[in-house]
């Protein structure tokens, strides 16, 4: 993607200026990405399901570019978030052939849509259970102690309905024992596919379980992009200083159904007007225009380009071929003598 | 000398520490406490830094270990008893086991299972749960019944490239004894013949094998020459060995402490009556524990389980059909 010119002569707005423009045309591309992929779900061209992050894209985004991969860094994301998985470096391609079954794709048609990952780059392919990549990012620290590989970090997702899970509640105990440099962003979007947040704790706000676990806890409206990108900043910094967990609450509305057979007739109208109820990527928008980090022309031109992206990301992944059953190993385990479909039929 | 099974899973998690900078131990008191039945004594000390104690978080202690073997690390879990592998049952049979087949990335993870029952353990610490794990693809699944066993097979098996469940047999910690640890032995995956007979085969393993053997001796008395294979490894199973026995025999009895629905023994005679019908004199038999949670009581535990004296009346019916 081009950098658009940015006019401010300080060099720290200046800095910020091109991070913020960096994480918007991120978030413009996981949102066009994921509105092609649905509409692609709607024509009956992909199976299974398609999950939007729509209103959760600054969060997303916020995280993922404070992780670098380059360093060691681990990512786990989760199903909304396309944007972050973006700004890691997951390459777009990779999320248009999951998503359409492509043998070419990370996972080779053997897993779909949002359960895909890249074990070599530290990106965690999630399986479906709430919870449970915590501590496999968790394990990738510890790892990295054992090797002696200094300086990394590692990033978990999940969502307000996930922290009810016995693995979160493990996971953060364990990673708070250790004092591992993880960060735990809860996307509070105010719904668990259809539960409120009052069926799902009790605690005031999320981050309040910061303090039994003897970590630090922020809360932050996660419609504002600047904030996500400084909250994720700083406890980036403070995870490689040593300073142990850093769980981050993000509060925001979930702006689409669960998934897209989900009309979501329960989040009611108002929502959206309330605190937390606005598109962080309108948002974004604005700020970009109010502070002359750049024009509607320019925002025009990357939508344009990106829009070209998706689509030849998304026609690529479907002339490619589907898997052929009659080609497949149908085995499970890496130790070929001990399989046992492979030897008996 | 003489070695107790329990010395030899010691002494094989001493070796494979000793022999790979990356394995690392992991579960609840397996620090400077050694474990609750001793199976990682002095290892702390030996290896710092590399056997950790946990929270108890059988969940975290699996994920984690999944986590660390992408950074080139190799796991050895203790759960403290097999009993509460239930709550990392998700990460064993969705996380760990899943993970080769979906992104050709393997994960070696050995986790440890103190299985079985002894007196007075009750339903919450004698559970036998290797037909749960190996139901599921991607797991392999080991079930040692002897001190060489135990000692050789915990070492392949920190050593194989996929997840192990090691599901060793507390009853034998203290029971069994060796003269001394094996230099060479069978390989996972290979069952063994632990008595050789002509009238008939037990298919068994871990505890059972040791009351089937004396079941054997009792028969032996009464005319009889009992066959007895030890599986070794539930998951794969041997089924060349167990078919070449009932080949030898014609009768075909499953042993199994584990409950009677499905399991192993279902899973042997299916494959013995699929593939060698022929073979058999007899309708293939089995017997298990009883279909209720494990008694407290010893006296009510050792009829829950099958004993050599119930393996021998089974034995009896079977020859006499
Ligand atoms: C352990 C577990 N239970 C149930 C589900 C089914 N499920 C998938 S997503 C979801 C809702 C998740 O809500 P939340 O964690 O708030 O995340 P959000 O979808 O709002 O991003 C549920 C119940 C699951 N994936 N895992």
């Amino acid at each position: 993607m081009a950098e658009a010119d940015i006019k401010d002569t300080n060099p720290e707005s200046r800095d910020s200026a091109s991070k913020y423009q960096t994480a918007f045309r991120y978030m413009l591309l996981a949102r066009i990405f994921e509105e092609r992929a649905a509409s692609l779900y709607r024509a009956g061209k992909i199976m299974g399901g398609v999950f939007m992050g729509k209103g959760q894209e600054a969060f997303s985004v916020g995280l993922g570019l404070a992780l670098d991969h380059h360093r060691g860094d681990v990512y786990g994301p989760l199903i909304r978030d396309q944007a972050g998985r973006l700004a890691f470096g997951e390459p777009l391609i990779d999320a248009a052939r999951t998503y359409l079954g492509s043998v070419e794709g990370p996972m080779r048609a053997r897993d779909g849509n949002v359960h895909r990952g890249n074990i070599a780059m530290g990106l965690i392919p999630m399986i479906s259970h709430l919870g449970s990549h915590i501590s496999v990012v968790s394990g990738r620290l510890i790892g990295k102690r054992f090797t002696g590989q200094t300086g990394a970090i590692g990033g978990v997702c999940i969502g307000d309905g996930g922290t009810s899970t016995g693995a979160f509640h493990e996971a953060l105990n364990q990673a708070a024992v250790e004092k591992l440099p993880l960060i735990i962003a809860v996307a509070d979007n105010q719904f668990a596919y259809s539960t409120p947040t009052s069926r799902q704790f009790a605690c005031k706000d999320l981050v309040d379980k910061a303090i039994g676990y003897g970590i630090e806890g922020h809360s932050i409206d996660a419609t504002d992009l600047s904030l996500c990108l400084d909250t994720f900043e700083q406890a980036a910094t403070r995870a490689r200083d040593g300073q142990g967990p850093q769980l981050i609450i993000g509060h925001l509305l979930r702006l689409c159904g669960h998934g897209e057979h989900d009309d979501a007739c329960y989040i009611s109208a108002e929502k959206k007007q309330q605190a937390f109820g606005g598109d962080c990527l309108d948002l974004a928008r604005q700020q970009l225009i109010e502070q002359d980090w750049a024009s509607l022309t320019d925002i025009e031109q990357w939508t344009a380009k990106i829009q070209e992206e998706v689509e030849q990301a998304t026609s690529s992944a479907q002339r490619e071929p589907g898997p052929d059953p009659f080609q497949e190993s149908w085995q499970a385990l890496s130790t070929q003598r001990l399989a046992e479909g492979h030897t008996r039929a | 000398m003489s070695i107790t099974y329990l010395e030899a899973i010691q002494a094989a998690q001493d070796r494979a520490l000793a022999q790979n900078e990356s394995v690392y131990i992991y579960g609840q008191d397996v620090g400077s406490f050694g474990g609750a039945f001793k199976a990682t004594k002095n290892l702390a000390a030996k290896y710092p830094g590399r056997v950790i104690d946990a929270p108890i978080s059988e969940d975290a202690m699996v994920g984690s270990a999944i986590g660390a073997t992408a950074e080139g690390m190799r796991p050895v879990l203790e759960m403290q008893f097999a009993d509460f592998s239930t709550v990392a049952i998700n990460q064993i049979c969705n996380q760990a086991a899943t993970q080769f087949w979906r992104t050709g990335v393997p994960c070696p993870i050995t986790v440890r299972l103190p299985s079985g029952g002894t007196e007075g353990g009750g339903p919450f610490h004698s559970q036998s749960m290797e037909a749960i794990y190996a139901q599921y693809p991607g797991l392999i699944v080991l079930t040692p019944a002897t001190v060489e066993d135990a000692y050789s097979m915990l070492l392949e098996a920190i050593a194989i490239d996929d997840p192990v469940v090691f599901c060793e047999h507390k009853y034998l910690y203290y029971h069994l004894k060796a003269d001394q640890l094996p230099s060479k032995n069978l390989p996972v995956g290979k069952a063994r013949i632990a008595r050789a007979g002509k009238h008939a085969t037990v298919v068994t393993y871990s505890a059972m094998v040791h009351e089937a053997l004396r079941a054997a001796e009792a028969l032996e008395e009464e005319g009889w020459q009992i066959e007895i294979v030890d599986l070794r490894s539930v998951k794969p199973i041997d089924t060349d060995t167990v078919l070449a026995s009932v080949a030898r025999t014609g009768r075909l009895l499953c042993v199994s402490e584990a409950f009677p629905w499905g399991g192993v023994n279902a899973e042997v005679i299916a494959r013995v009556t699929a593939e060698g019908f022929h073979l058999l004199d007899a309708p293939p038999k089995r017997l298990n524990a009883k279909d209720t949670p494990i008694p407290f009581h010893p006296d009510l535990w050792k009829t829950h389980r099958p004993a050599s004296q119930s393996i021998a009346a089974s034995l009896r019916e079977l020859l006499r059909y």
